[in-house]
This record gives C-alpha cells, sequence and structure tokens, in this order.
C-alpha cells in the first residue's frame, strides 16, 4: 500500500538515518511511504496561543494534500507527529482557527480536519501488525532495551491518544516484536530537556542524564527513541552513560536490511 | 491598555480557564524544570487568577517551561498550566525589542551534532 509521508526539516539533514531506515523498512513490509510535494517546516513546536494562525500554516498545508492524497499522512519525527496532529485537531473542533486558517489557505475546498494522521509506530502496530514484524525479522535483536518515549508522543493524550501517557507499551511491544528484551524504566516518558540549552544548558543536561541513568539502573544496555531532539539530547547531554538510536535503525537490523 | 485589558488578554491567549483550578499542585509536583521555575506552574494559574501580571511577565520561568505538558496531563480539572506559561512568554516576546535569544549569541553554542529541530523550537518558543 501507498501512503503520503511528512519527513520534516531534521530528517534531510541531521537525522538522515531516522528518515532512511524507515524507508527501507516500510518497503520490506509492504508500505510504500510517498514524500508528499512541497512540504515545509512544521515549526517544530504546537503554538498554544489561541491566535496562533500562521505557525501552523505548513502543517494544514501538508494535511490538505494529504486529504487528497489517500487521506492519511504519515509522520515519523515525534515533533511533527505533536505540531500536525494536534493542528489537524484544531482544524476539526476550532471553528474560529479553521476559518482564519482557510482564510489565508484559499483551498480549493476548506480543510476540516479530514485526513488521519498515523506515527510511523502506529503504521508498524495497525497497518503492518507487530505479529508480521515478527515473522520477517531475520536477526533477532538480542538486547535488552530502553524504550525513550518523552512528551511529545504522548502529550497531551486527550489529542494525542497514541498509549497510556502514563504507562505506554507501544514500543515495548515493538522490542518484543524484533527480538529484543524490553526494559521499562520510570523516566522513559520525562522530558529530556528539549530546546531549552540555548536558554538553560545545564537543564538538558540534568533531565538526560537522569534518563539514561534510569534506564540503565533498570538494565538496559541500549536506548531508542522517535525524536531527533532527544537523540540529541540524550547522546550529547547525556554524558555517553547508554547508546542511543533511532527504533528504526533497530527495525532495520532486525530486518536484515542495510542503508 | 488597562490592566484590567491585559488580564483578559492573557486568559484569552492562554485558551484555558484558570478558576477551575482547586489547587491541588499536581502540576507543580510533576513539573520536570520544577527547580528552575522562579514562579512555579500552580503559581501561574494561581497568579493569573489574581490578577498579579506584572510579576508573571517579569518571571525568569517562562525561559526554563520545557513545554513537555506534564502539568497538563496531569490536572485533574482540565486546566493547562503550560498554555498560561506559554500566554505570559507570547505576551513578553511580541513586544518590540523582546525576543529571548539573539541570532549573534547561537553559533558559539551549537556544536556539530545538533538537530534543526531544536533551532527552530527554541526560535519559535522565545521570538516572535
Amino acid at each position: 500500500m501507498k501512503i503520503s509521508y511528512y519527513p520534516g526539516c531534521t530528517l534531510k539533514t541531521k537525522a538522515k538515518e531516522l528518515d532512511v531506515t524507515a524507508r527501507l523498512c516500510a518497503t520490506a513490509l509492504g508500505v510504500e511511504m510517498e514524500e508528499i510535494e512541497n512540504w515545509q517546516c512544521c515549526g517544530a513546536v504546537y503554538p498554544t496561543g489561541t491566535d496562533e494562525i500562521a505557525t501552523k500554516l505548513s502543517a494544514v498545508r501538508a494535511l490538505d494534500y494529504a486529504k487528497h492524497h489517500g487521506g492519511k499522512l504519515l509522520t515519523l519525527c515525534s515533533a511533527c507527529h505533536n505540531v500536525i496532529k494536534r493542528t489537524n485537531e484544531d482544524m476539526k473542533a476550532d471553528g474560529d482557527i479553521c476559518f482564519r486558517a482557510n482564510n489565508y489557505l484559499k483551498l480549493d475546498a476548506p480543510y476540516k480536519g479530514e485526513t488521519e494522521v498515523l506515527h510511523y509506530l502506529e503504521m508498524l502496530k495497525n497497518v503492518v501488525g507487530f505479529d508480521n514484524i515478527k515473522k520477517a525479522v531475520v536477526n533477532p535483536i538480542n538486547r535488552k532495551v530502553g524504550a525513550y518515549y518523552g512528551c511529545l508522543l504522548l502529550r497531551p493524550s486527550g489529542v494525542m491518544a497514541f498509549d497510556n501517557p502514563e504507562n505506554p507499551t507501544i514500543i515495548e511491544d515493538f522490542i518484543k516484536a524484533i527480538g529484543g528484551t524490553p526494559v521499562t524504566y520510570p523516566f522513559r516518558n520525562e522530558c529530556c530537556g528539549a530546546y531549552v540549552s540555548l536558554k538553560n544548558a545545564e537543564l538538558p543536561k540534568q533531565k538526560s542524564r537522569k534518563v539514561l541513568t534510569s534506564a540503565k539502573e533498570k538494565g538496559a544496555e541500549e536506548v531508542i527513541t522517535a525524536c531527533p531532539l532527544c537523540l540529541y539530547n540524550l547522546q550529547v547531554n547525556g554524558d555517553n552513560i547508554l547508546p542511543v538510536k533511532y527504533f528504526t535503525e533497530l527495525l532495520a537490523e532486525a530486518l536484515g536490511v542495510k542503508a | 491598555m488597562t490592566k484590567t485589558e491585559r488580564i483578559e488578554n492573557l486568559n484569552r491567549l492562554s485558551g484555558t480557564d484558570v478558576r477551575k483550578c482547586m489547587k491541588c499542585g499536581k502540576c507543580s509536583g510533576r513539573c520536570p524544570a520544577f527547580k528552575e521555575m522562579d514562579i512555579k506552574p500552580h503559581q501561574f494559574v494561581s497568579m493569573l487568577g489574581q490578577g498579579k501580571i506584572d510579576e508573571l511577565l517579569a518571571c525568569n520561568a517562562i525561559w526554563n517551561c520545557l513545554s513537555c505538558m506534564a502539568c497538563v496531563e496531569r490536572c485533574p480539572r482540565g486546566v493547562a498550566p503550560a498554555a498560561v506559561v506559554e500566554a505570559v512568554r507570547d505576551t513578553v516576546v511580541r513586544a518590540q525589542g523582546a525576543n529571548g535569544i539573539k541570532a549573534e549569541d547561537i553559533p558559539p553554542i551549537v556544536d556539530e551534532y545538533i538537530p534543526q529541530q531544536l533551532l527552530v523550537s527554541a526560535y519559535r518558543k522565545y521570538n516572535k
């Protein structure tokens, strides 16, 4: 099957391995990711100010494109997923934002939140199925792996509806499917320190060390994430306490596909 | 603008009803930046309710909030403390010359691994 895909700015630059491994694995699993045309950066953070419209327009453009190309929009970066999914909810449920965004865009037909936003992990779980992934594994990951969810995939759960926000299991189920042993640790859904390093360099260091120390104490040998900013903070600010990879890198290893 | 209008503006910009707060403190209990917040998440909610906006607009906490939405997630009353923090930050940085980061300060603190996502996020949050 084909699915419209929104890569986002970082996946074309510092997080190429996330994009490349995800595409190769999807092909191996029978899903063709079709990059949407003329996408623009989503803005990386969802603006909560109720009068913010211009900052949401690139997400609306991508959503409208996907509406006319299969009706689903696949995301991979946690930040893109958060921004696009929350903006989609605004277009669906907030008449004022929907009206004003459509005024700006002058689309052929108004966009009203029709597109379904799907994260790559949700695609693996609900479209491919973890059982089918298990069958496709040629190199089981015989390691103890800690899932790092961070914030953006889970919260606010009322809109994201990704998993249980306090006790998520989707990445642990993914780790099991590729032959690894998931390690559950308390800080897996705590913030890594995000973008604050530009104002307060110490805070992301404390937060990232705490996450990795927590994972290590519970026996993890490595940690996986879907977010380039989390990866950066955990790797650069986390003192190399544990190796950190994108979840798609482990999937590629398990499926035996090489970039 | 009168003070009442400025308070109304902040309430409208936050999109959350601070009067629903029952002062349980779960938002601040969960905040991962708690120690760095000179005004705590629960205080943002109660101070906006009391109209103490000059203190809010002068605080340092708006630069340390991680926008992780943990406070929003845990609130049993459906209040969004993070949206109050963002309304205050927006109000501050939307004024001329009040951006939180300056472009010329960035190169010395950027390393070769820094993802675009970090720079875009910080610029969106701290600058207008």
